[in-house]
């Protein structure tokens, strides 16, 4: 198994080099660059500007620092933030990140398995209608929507909740941005629970159990969960590598802190470092959750482990 | 007993330290992007200006009304030919860790900002500056030669290349304010840091979370400290206008710099007197590109400006209000009057259609031969509104216009090459004179898209250069500006508005052109 997961890291360094120099070409030749704008700067300053960021050296010796600066755990600075590079805007924005969509993920898989069961448990009958609808409606309704409306009702309205911000990081600041965060991915995972839960339940195995005249409560959670759990836990690694590198719109619509923001602000900005730093980070949390995700797997599935 | 007592006192105590900063006043503002630094010199945004600004003065400052006040210059002198301003300082006056603010600040922040190796992408704002220019551009390399010296802690000399009618107030601008030479020596880069920086203004930071915001504390040297009515100022970074709103209904914030356009008439009714829309010193425009046919033709210019019915833009397609434009400096310029019109101004926009439609026959082109152009804009809701509305303007003479978009990086970056039919751009003062933007249609600036070149306006913009006689040098340069109107330089379309909205339980809160709002003058009611 260690064996596996070190192979399985050693891989994504080539993936990883790959995926730095693409980046870094691909972003040099798009056109406009970091220090065009409304207000376009005198040549003898524009000069200045790319001195300073070494932008005026050939292209190819800009990647051989970068790549050297990377190497040295040195992802560069930022061209939009003077005061704090790269690595610290990561550093710093990563909590918050964490507890939103940390939260988010564990709301999204604990209502997302119960709603599936329960679905799957009342198929085809008035309460799985209802839960359809509703889930229905966290998949159709996007976020930019569903976030206003949120803050509409429970933040100006009702007064219920503060409508943004992270205040002292107190629970009821993270409650609409989780939320917001978390319906869709409750949506999909309990429509993933309900159609493999029901497949399991249609099973021999189940059958036999229900023969040797066991209820339908121990026969859910002993026997057919966990197959059941299998394609939920294939979605698990995608999801948690969205909700940990944060949304943008969440970030945005609700101002908080957190890295979500940069993916998108950066690649506008030509913030060529914020770019590849969001790359790499993204990249390496991907290669981990995957890692995660497969260990999983071989512990759920007997048939992965003695592959 | 007396153990309980002990205790409730204790409690209280405890109780009143931390009551008290909670007491104090503090003005939440919404404050739109993150900001860059809190270096001066490596920032360049209003919502960057509204932190250094209240942490920084320079020797002159902004009144209620953002016009040029003493600041940390108590009184000052200028030489007969206008060339050299000799300052005092305030007595007292210090950082925020107790060392004087001395000449030598200021003789080192303006070293420091035209020094090519800061790449302050403000430094041309000090061109006036003798040699400022050229050390910037690196040719010359004595920072020693640029035009400012401290005679003494307290006297500090500026030199000019020559006569400079706007000068005074462009040492309001946070790019002429003095730095901390003895943190920034000693900290280099990390001198602005939060644990490290000190401030010579109204008030200082102490809180920095990127993404959140900013908070910065009254700062009880400053010499007019008794006068400061609010303790503490959260900038609140959030760049959705719509969530804005939202949160200052809910009461979070005190003032948003910005608010959604399509929002203005539903605070007119259920928030009035909150939303404040003010004339703002800038200019929103159209480049022609005068270097690629038939666009070198005066007639087919003056026929795509006289088309545009300017009228309906400011109130019904974007609801704000906007003025029409007809002139190429803003109204309310200092030591300028009333700008420069387009001949054709008054009449009925019949007329208007009616003579355009003539003046492209006399150009040859017809229904059977339809003048056909791209307008490029650069992607946002309110741009492409108003080019909509222009080419349905425009396909009324029969052009048939093409609209294409993109971000604003690769919009700016083709202008500036020189690669536009028609170009949506905009310009706000950096400082008030009429000459910030006369100077965008001079030949050979980076920011003269159209490369207008005419060389009567730049004979005219030359000779208004180191005039000394206001009055006279209005003269000529509105002489230029008829120029540029009559040639149909560009496109002027309407002068831009400023957004505020401001609880009423702010007071103090001026409109005027700049947009620019100390919190020192602001008071807070409860």
């Amino acid at each position: 198994m260690l064996l596996y997961a070190l192979k399985r890291f050693l891989t994504t360094i080539p993936v990883l080099w790959i995926a730095i120099t693409v980046c870094f070409f691909i972003l040099r030749l798009s056109p406009g660059g970091p220090f065009d704008g409304e207000r376009p700067l005198p040549p003898a300053v524009k000069q200045n500007l790319e001195a300073h960021y070494n932008l005026d050296k050939p292209l190819v010796q800009q990647y051989a620092i970068y790549v050297g600066n990377v190497l040295q755990g040195d992802l560069g600075p930022s061209f939009t933030s003077e005061d704090f590079n790269v690595a610290e805007q990561l550093k710093l924005g990563l909590p918050y990140t964490i507890i939103i969509g940390g939260a988010a993920f564990i709301i999204a898989v604990l209502f997302g398995i119960l709603a599936g069961i329960y679905g799957a448990l009342w198929r085809n009958a008035w309460p799985d209608y209802v839960l359809a609808s509703i889930i229905l409606l966290g998949l159709i309704l996007p976020s930019f929507l569903l976030a206003p409306i949120f803050q509409l009702i429970f933040g100006v309205e009702l007064g219920w909740l503060p409508v943004g911000g992270w205040g002292d990081g107190e629970l009821r600041y993270i409650v609409l941005p989780v939320a917001v965060l978390a319906l869709p991915h409750i949506a999909r995972i309990s429509r993933l629970m309900r159609g493999a839960m029901i497949e399991v339940l249609h099973s021999n195995f189940i059958r036999t159990a229900r023969s040797k005249g066991l209820n339908t409560g121990p026969i859910v959670l002993r026997h057919a969960l966990k197959p059941a759990l299998m394609p939920v836990v294939s979605y698990l690694g995608p999801a948690a590598g969205y909700l940990l590198t944060g949304s943008i719109v969440v970030e945005t619509i609700f101002g908080l802190p957190g890295i979500g923001r940069y993916f998108i602000n950066a690649a506008l900005n030509r913030d060529y470092g914020m770019v590849l730093g969001t790359v790499i980070f993204y990249m390496v949390l991907i290669v981990m959750l995957n890692l995660i995700v497969d260990i999983l797997y071989a512990w759920l599935d007997p048939k992965v482990r003695s592959q | 007993m007396y153990h309980s007592f002990l205790k409730s006192v204790a409690a209280f105590a405890v109780s009143a330290v931390l009551v008290s900063p909670l007491s104090a006043v503090t003005l939440n503002i919404h404050n739109g992007g993150d900001p860059t630094s809190l270096d001066p010199h490596k920032v360049s945004g209003d919502w960057e200006n509204r932190i250094v600004g209240d942490i920084f003065e320079g020797l002159l400052t902004e009144d209620p009304g953002a016009q040029p006040i003493p600041g940390q210059a108590e009184s000052w002198t200028v030489s007969d030919d206008g060339l050299t301003y000799t300052f005092n300082l305030r007595d007292g006056i210090a950082w925020t860790d107790g060392t004087p603010v001395t000449a030598g600040d200021f003789e080192f922040a303006l070293q420091r900002l035209v020094d090519p190796a800061t790449a302050a992408d403000y430094a041309y704002l000090q061109y006036p500056i003798k040699n400022a220019e050229a050390i910037n551009a690196g040719t010359i390399t004595d920072l020693g030669a640029l035009g400012i010296k401290a005679l003494d802690d307290k006297t500090l000399e500026i030199t000019l290349e020559q006569p400079t009618p706007y000068f005074l107030g462009a040492l309001t601008h946070y790019t002429a304010y003095p730095l901390p030479r003895h943190v920034v020596e000693a900290k280099g880069a990390e001198w602005v840091k939060i644990e490290n920086i000190v401030t010579n203004g109204p008030y200082t930071p102490t809180e920095w979370v990127p993404g959140s915001h900013v908070t910065t504390v009254r700062n009880d040297g400053y010499y007019d400290a008794e006068n400061l009515k609010i303790d503490s100022v959260k900038f609140f970074v959030l760049e959705d206008a719509s969530a804005a709103l939202k949160r200052y209904r809910a009461g979070d914030f005190d003032i948003l710099t910005e608010f959604p356009t399509d929002q203005y008439e539903w605070m007119k009714t259920n928030m009035p007197g909150e939303p404040q829309v003010a004339a703002f010193a800038g200019l929103y425009y159209y480049v022609i590109n005068h270097n690629k046919p038939p666009f070198d033709n005066a007639d087919v210019r003056q026929a795509l400006a006289m088309s545009i019915n300017r009228e309906i833009i400011g109130p019904q397609i974007l609801g704000t209000g906007e003025l029409p434009a007809y002139s190429w400096v803003p109204p309310g310029m200092a030591n300028y009057g009333e700008p420069a019109h387009f001949s054709w101004k008054d009449l009925s926009y019949g007329e208007k259609i009616a003579e355009a439609k003539a003046m492209l026959e006399k150009a040859g082109f017809t229904d059977d031969n339809p003048l056909s152009l791209q307008l490029r804009y650069n992607t946002n809701e309110n741009h492409k509104r108003i080019a909509v509305a222009i080419a349905a303007m425009w396909k009324r003479l029969g052009i048939d216009v093409s609209l294409y978009n993109t971000e604003v990086k690769v919009h700016y970056d083709e202008l500036q090459r020189n690669i536009l039919d028609i170009g949506r751009a905009g310009w706000l003062a950096d400082y008030n004179d009429a000459h910030n933007f006369l100077n965008l249609l001079q030949t050979g600036i980076p920011n003269n898209y159209g490369r207008f070149s005419n060389a009567e306006f730049d004979a005219l913009m030359e000779q208004s250069n180191g005039m000394l006689d206001l009055k006279e040098r209005a003269g000529v340069m509105k002489q230029a500006e008829q120029i540029a109107l009559d040639q149909t330089a560009a496109i002027p379309i309407y002068y831009y508005l400023s957004r505020n909205v401001v609880s009423p339980k702010v007071k103090g809160f001026e409109d005027n052109a700049f947009d620019i709002h100390r919190t020192r003058w602001l008071e807070l009611a409860e």
